[in-house]
């Protein structure tokens, strides 16, 4: 009988020890945001820019003795998910950059994740602002009449800027009997080289097709070309149907694309890694790629003899436009406790001699405008398109994500010959009907 | 006296019923909770939809369903092919052999490899542009240059290339568990057939196969649902969804939480094929009780 009591008790006792371990477990993760001394953390996702970071978390720290964490997450997916359990669990660091379209940006804002900076930007005759490329500056940006119901202000500071265009292996070109000094201009002169390639064993266009949304970032492209960038609004709108001519004409341009062979094989289950390493190798004609490329076809093949062009324009009646903008950028928690010391490490960060230390290093194109005469000529090829430089984030209407991915799977069954321009363009309208359905009746 | 000894039972499975609860039971409900909801992910509101979600999906999400479908192929070839080749290896190193140990071993590696690992690798090997073009040079090599193909890009056998790697990572777990459960026959019944004059195929029908039903049965649903979760394998291999070729539900699900940023759409999605995942293994258990009645 006291035996009994005395197991009972024990098993009594073993029990609400393993509760309440669980329950410790859970509780006792701190979050990383809490400052411990001056010390400011920052997540992020560029691999190849972990070193440059870390020297220059080094200089800040010798220069103000506030000691800088850069936690690299990687890769990007990864990132981005960690990011967004760090805002559900609000276990945001100090400092930290979105990957994602504008509404989640916004989202993140509306959350009260992120600190507007304007006040900060603004500050002495707006010195931070005045040192920034405007168009890096802008996809951080909301303007007055934003469709999110952000207040308008800047929200993140760029790190650096992209464009994401074609580019062309000039030793190839050579070998094809082509001017590697005369990349084709027209889309007539670029689906005529295909017709060479297909007669050789070399591949074509290659690209992260099988990751779908650079294929959209084309489709745009085009779509700009063709019907000018009110046109492409008012259908995000849904004042002008996908079945319309001129898309029917966009979708059209990947079937001739296809047919005439400058499309490599096998391109939409290609990921970007292996588009960039076809590309380097010499394998591949052209790539459709960011201007991060010249970072990785460095470190792939530094031989590489290559440069950029403009997507070849189907028209003269709109000019052709490139995705780009602020490559990367970085928010300040407007939760954290270190605020103020984030906003001035990242002042610091963002200025001239740190920006250009950074270029130079991971062959990124900086954000700051007194770095441009530090880069390299092909980077510089990349810098010059920002003026044909335009994105998503800037337009202040986003298309539905089903739809976009409707456009893009369908783009990908033109390239299969599975489907034609027509059907496509039939199937995509379809969702994009639902969808402002379903937006309606919310 | 007798709740004293109900409540120290109760005391012994406290700690299990509370991790099984607060990491299965709590998780599942919660999934489902926001499966009623319109939600981002980020955002601190959630708008509450009931069960649109759930009607957009077994209604008008196509995509879906042809991730099931594809799911559903890549599954049967697995529970024939991968099955068959597992069972029959297995009992191939019941026996006595030669170097069975080894055997066992080999056939045990891709089963512990990454599926990331082993898509890339057999992309490599596959793959005509980007990667070695192995296979093709093999069939050109043995004569049959007319079977060389564009594997993996050909919307017509690239779910057929993924599903056959599938089996070759898959087989091991089926070898594993087969030979366990052959090698629980009482050896005595084969003794005892051979004496009465049976034949090797008269044992394996009226020994081996009544007796592994359950076995069989526990691989089945094993496969069923390691199969119809399969992704990382497709990602390795094709890169994506190669036009909804290749898309599964998981991927589907990753596309509406990443992609779209519908979480409360995605946890839907989850909910659904969690439930299809237990029909299909209720029905496959009712099917081998029935079998072992007959």
């Amino acid at each position: 009988m006291i035996g009994g009591i005395k197991n009972f008790k024990g098993v009594l006792v073993f029990s609400l020890l393993t509760l309440a371990s669980i329950n410790l477990a859970g509780c006792s993760s701190q979050p990383s945001t809490q400052a411990k001394g001056k010390s400011i953390s920052v997540w992020h996702w560029m691999t190849d820019r972990q070193t440059a970071f870390e020297e220059l978390a080094k200089r800040y720290e010798a220069a103000t003795g506030v000691k800088v964490n850069f936690e690299l997450y990687a890769p990007s997916d990864a990132y981005s998910q960690k990011v967004r359990a760090a805002a559900q669990g609000i276990n945001l660091p100090d400092i930290f950059g979105i990957l994602g379209e504008k509404r989640d940006f916004s989202s993140f804002i509306k959350a009260g994740h992120i600190l507007d900076l304007t006040s900060y930007m603004n500050e002495n005759d707006q010195a931070w602002r005045n040192i920034f490329f405007p168009k890096a500056l802008a996809l951080n940006e909301f303007n007055e009449d934003n469709s999110y119901g952000i207040n308008t202000g800047t929200y993140g500071v760029p790190i650096d800027i992209m464009t994401i265009q074609m580019l062309y292996n000039k030793d190839l070109f050579k070998q094809l009997g082509l001017d590697p000094e005369k990349p084709p201009v027209t889309f007539q002169e670029f689906i005529d080289i295909g017709k060479k390639i297909k007669e050789t064993k070399l591949q074509g266009m290659v690209s992260g097709w099988g990751e779908v949304w650079m294929i959209d970032c084309l489709a745009n492209n085009y779509a700009f070309n063709i019907m000018g960038k009110d046109k492409v609004l008012a259908t995000i709108r849904g004042e002008v149907s996908y079945t319309d001519p001129d898309w029917i004409e966009v979708l059209g341009l990947f079937e001739k694309m296809r047919n005439s062979g400058v499309l490599s094989d096998g391109l939409i289950s290609m990921v970007n890694k292996t588009a960039e390493q076809l590309f380097a190798n010499g394998k591949a004609v052209f790539a459709f790629n960011g201007s991060w490329c010249v970072n990785v076809y460095k470190g792939m093949n530094p031989n590489l003899n290559y440069a950029s062009m403009l997507p070849p324009k189907v028209s003269d009646k709109y000019p052709m436009a490139i995705w780009g903008g602020a490559g990367s950028s970085f928010m300040v928690n407007a939760r954290g406790q270190n605020k103020e010391e984030a906003v001035k490490f990242l002042k610091w960060f963002s200025a001239r001699d740190q920006q250009t230390y950074l270029s130079e290093k991971t062959n990124n194109l900086s954000a700051n405008k007194e770095c441009v005469g530090s880069i390299s000529e092909v980077l510089s090829q990349f810098a010059k398109s920002m003026d044909f430089a335009t994105h998503p984030n800037i337009w202040g209407v986003s298309e539905f994500p089903a739809v976009i991915e409707a456009l893009d799977k369908g783009i990908q069954t033109i390239i299969l010959g599975e489907k034609t321009p027509e059907q496509v363009a039939a199937e995509v309208q379809k969702v994009k009907v639902r969808e402002l359905d379903k937006k309606k009746n919310k | 006296m007798k709740i004293k000894d109900t409540l120290e039972n109760y005391c012994f499975v406290l700690p299990a019923i509370t991790i099984f609860t607060v990491f299965y039971i709590i998780p599942f409900f919660w999934v489902f909770q926001l499966g009623l909801f319109d939600w981002d992910g980020i955002l601190p509101t959630k708008i509450f939809v009931g069960l649109a979600n759930f009607k957009e999906i077994i209604f008008q999400d196509k995509s879906w369903w042809q991730s099931m479908g594809n799911a559903g192929w890549v599954t049967l070839i697995a529970l024939t092919f991968q099955n068959a080749l597992a069972f029959l290896l297995a009992m191939a190193c019941d026996r006595e052999m030669k170097m069975k140990n080894f055997y066992r071993v080999i056939f045990f590696i891709p089963p512990v490899l990454s599926e990331i690992v082993v898509g890339m690798v057999w992309g490599f090997i596959i793959n005509d542009v980007s990667g070695a073009n192995i296979i093709n040079r093999m069939l050109i090599g043995i004569g049959l240059p007319q079977l060389a193909h564009s594997w993996l890009n050909d919307p017509k056998t690239a779910l057929t290339t993924v599903a056959i790697v599938h089996c070759w990572k898959g087989f091991g777990w089926g070898f594993l568990i087969f030979l366990a459960g052959l090698q629980t026959i009482p050896r005595e019944l084969y003794e005892a057939a051979r004496v009465d004059g049976a034949n090797a195929w008269q044992q394996f029908k009226g020994i081996t196969m009544p007796l592994m039903v359950p076995v069989i049965v526990l691989v089945a649903i094993l496969t069923v649902l390691g199969t119809m979760q399969a992704f990382a394998l497709i990602i390795g291999l094709v890169g994506g969804e190669l036009g909804g070729h290749t898309s599964v539900p998981v991927l589907r699900i990753l596309a509406s939480m990443r992609g779209s940023s519908r979480f409360g759409y995605a946890c839907a999605q989850g909910i659904t094929f969690g439930v299809v995942l237990v029909m299909i293994s209720f029905i496959q258990y009712r099917f081998s009780q029935k079998g072992k009645h007959n």
